[in-house]
């Protein structure tokens, strides 16, 4: 179709490559090699070095149980997520109720709702509830902001089943219910699976709440545990960016075999 | 699709949310959920946002230290905020870093997202290396780039010719680059996304006609493709804005606020004061600007985009 190439996007898309390629390769590099030999010969050289240390390293200064903790907010988050977001949808898109489009619009203005405005409160909160350095108190709030957004985009697939569907199944004289399972829920998987890709990466990314409502090890979560490195370990580059990596795998793995749903995701992650 | 097509100024009419349709006169509540349904989610919700964000705007006219019981003190946390310098300050910062990642990300982020919305095979190659900054967590991002961007043992370092002394978070506008750069690096993946997927949305036939005209490339892109982006745009902008007033990890990582209080900006003085100056009454008054700058911003959104007459556009359709 397009006879000369475009070379003016040609160009960008090539000063893009080198801006997130280097980088990447620099980290990349720098976990793999020896410190001295990181120190010596700084970060932008061939590494003349092979090791494994750094992850060892980075693993041993705790992140094995922060794994294991962020592990269990994610999966209680999208284990919330998935029991309170699809009845809620449900209940939007079919409806007509008064109460239920004053929830809705609740939500929508949920939306605008960010979690440094409400970081003060909830201390408070969580600390009275008792919660305070305990991972149901990072899980509440986190499922919690994951709601209006998750809301939104499974109404948004919801809306797609036909009504006659729904008609059909009224005219057997099916109950609310029973079209929310056999109907609703069958044919809105792929929304569905969409906001558990956008919990999992809210809840495994989490920064602000883990870091306001723990403190002790045993509470850490990754990003805390890589936020605490860099401050404690800022020397050592080669073990932090091993840390960093860490972090990465599982959502690496997940773009790997989802990646339709994770970028879906991830779009859903910009609403935040 | 369709009528998109034929319509004289496609940009302007379709995405303003679907038509409505007169409901249906019949029985139509048979069958129908009751809000009992979206009353978990909503007492959920209303429990740890709601809640808190009624309790941000009480604890702002209160003065609190975190260990005895709040008092009532009035405006004194507002009227001490207006004379600090270090909020009027705090207030510049960040929106000089939301204009700067406004002006810098979304062209550079459409021009991207153009060029991956082609269907060459080797753009979908190298897009699957551009997303990839997507994939990190703004504080990896942020701790990634305070170790690449070490005075010591970072890239600056090795590149004194184009770094001078190398510190780059010695001085205020250096400090205040690297943040914009980091959030650039960070952001522009995701508006990209944005774009590419608008992008592929432009019906071909535009083009086609287009070239039939004798328009070159740029012309098209002028008159056809920044046209037709209009309503991704305006989203993504929004997004950018929003997401630019409540940056945070970002300067707690890079920058913690400094050199001295040069980068400190809105929602990072906000931690500063609550969490390490246990004055959570002036920490939840600045949390309430934020809130208030935020919420106006996302009603715009909601307005211009539609979503709220989204109600359905199925509904009725028989």
């Amino acid at each position: 179709m397009r006879r000369r190439p475009n070379y003016v996007a040609g160009a960008g898309s090539l000063v893009w490559l080198f801006l997130v390629g280097l980088p990447l390769y620099v980290m990349l590099a720098a976990t793999l090699r020896t410190r001295q030999d990181y120190a010596e010969n700084g970060p932008v050289s061939l590494p003349d070095t092979f090791t494994l240390d750094n992850y060892s390293r980075a693993f041993d200064s705790g992140f094995g149980q922060y794994f294991f903790n962020t592990l269990v907010v994610t999966a209680c988050v999208i284990g919330i997520v998935l029991l309170l977001v699809p009845p809620l949808a449900y209940a939007i898109v079919r409806s007509r109720g008064r109460t239920t489009s004053a929830i809705f619009r609740l939500f929508l203005l949920g939306l605008a709702i960010p979690a440094q405005a409400v970081i003060v409160p909830m201390f408070y909160l969580i600390s009275e509830a008792g919660l305070y350095d305990n991972l149901l108190g990072v899980i509440l709030p986190t499922a919690a902001f994951c709601l209006p957004m998750s809301a939104l985009i499974l109404s948004g697939a919801m809306r797609d089943i036909s009504p006659e569907l729904y008609e059909a199944m009224a005219m057997d004289g099916a109950s609310p219910r029973r079209m929310f399972f056999q109907l609703v829920l069958p044919l809105s998987r792929g929304g569905v699976s969409t906001i558990v890709v956008f919990s999992a990466l809210q809840a495994w990314n989490g920064f602000l709440f883990p870091l306001v409502l723990t403190q002790s090890d045993s509470t850490k979560v990754v990003t805390l545990g890589l936020y605490n490195f860099q401050t404690a370990h800022g020397i050592d580059i080669p073990g932090l960016l091993g840390a960093v990596v860490l972090s990465m795998v599982p959502i690496l793995l997940v773009y790997l075999f989802a990646r339709r749903a994770l970028v879906q995701g991830l779009m859903g992650v910009g609403g935040k | 699709m369709t009528t998109q097509i034929t319509s004289a100024r496609p940009a302007a009419g379709p995405r303003k949310g679907p038509r409505r349709r007169p409901a249906a006169p019949s029985a139509t509540t048979v069958g129908r959920p009751g809000f009992a349904w979206a009353l978990p989610a909503a007492v959920f919700f209303a429990l740890f946002a709601i809640v808190p964000l009624i309790m941000v705007a009480v604890l702002s006219f209160m003065t609190w230290d975190g260990l005895s019981s709040p008092q009532f003190v009035g405006m004194d946390n507002w009227s001490r905020l207006a004379d600090d310098p270090v909020m009027l300050k705090s207030i510049w910062l960040t929106l000089l870093l939301t204009v700067l990642g406004v002006v810098i990300q979304t062209p550079l982020s459409i021009v991207l997202g153009v060029w991956a919305a082609g269907h060459q095979r080797n753009r979908a190659v190298l897009s699957v290396i551009y997303f990839i900054p997507l994939l990190l967590s703004a504080t990896a991002v942020s701790v990634l780039w305070r170790a690449l961007l070490d005075p010591n043992f970072g890239i600056p370092a090795e590149a004194t010719w184009l770094f001078g002394d190398g510190n780059l978070f010695g001085e205020q506008a250096t400090a205040i680059g690297v943040l914009a750069f980091v959030s650039t690096w960070q952001f522009t993946p995701f508006h990209t996304l944005i774009y590419q997927g608008a992008a592929r949305a432009v019906p071909r036939v535009l083009y086609q006609a287009a070239e039939i005209d004798g328009a070159g490339r740029y012309r098209q892109f002028f008159h056809i493709t920044l046209p037709q982006l209009r309503n991704a745009m305006i989203t993504s902008m929004i997004l950018m804005i929003v997401g630019g007033l409540t940056t945070f990890e970002t300067v707690l990582i890079l920058t913690q606020g400094g050199p001295g209080t040069d980068t400190t900006i809105s929602a990072y003085y906000m931690y500063d004061k609550a969490f390490r100056g246990f004055d959570y009454g002036t920490g939840s008054a600045i949390a309430l600007a934020l809130v208030v700058a935020s919420t106006i911003i996302s009603l715009i959104v909601v307005r211009v985009s539609g979503y709220d007459k989204m109600r359905s556009s199925m509904e009725g359709v028989s």
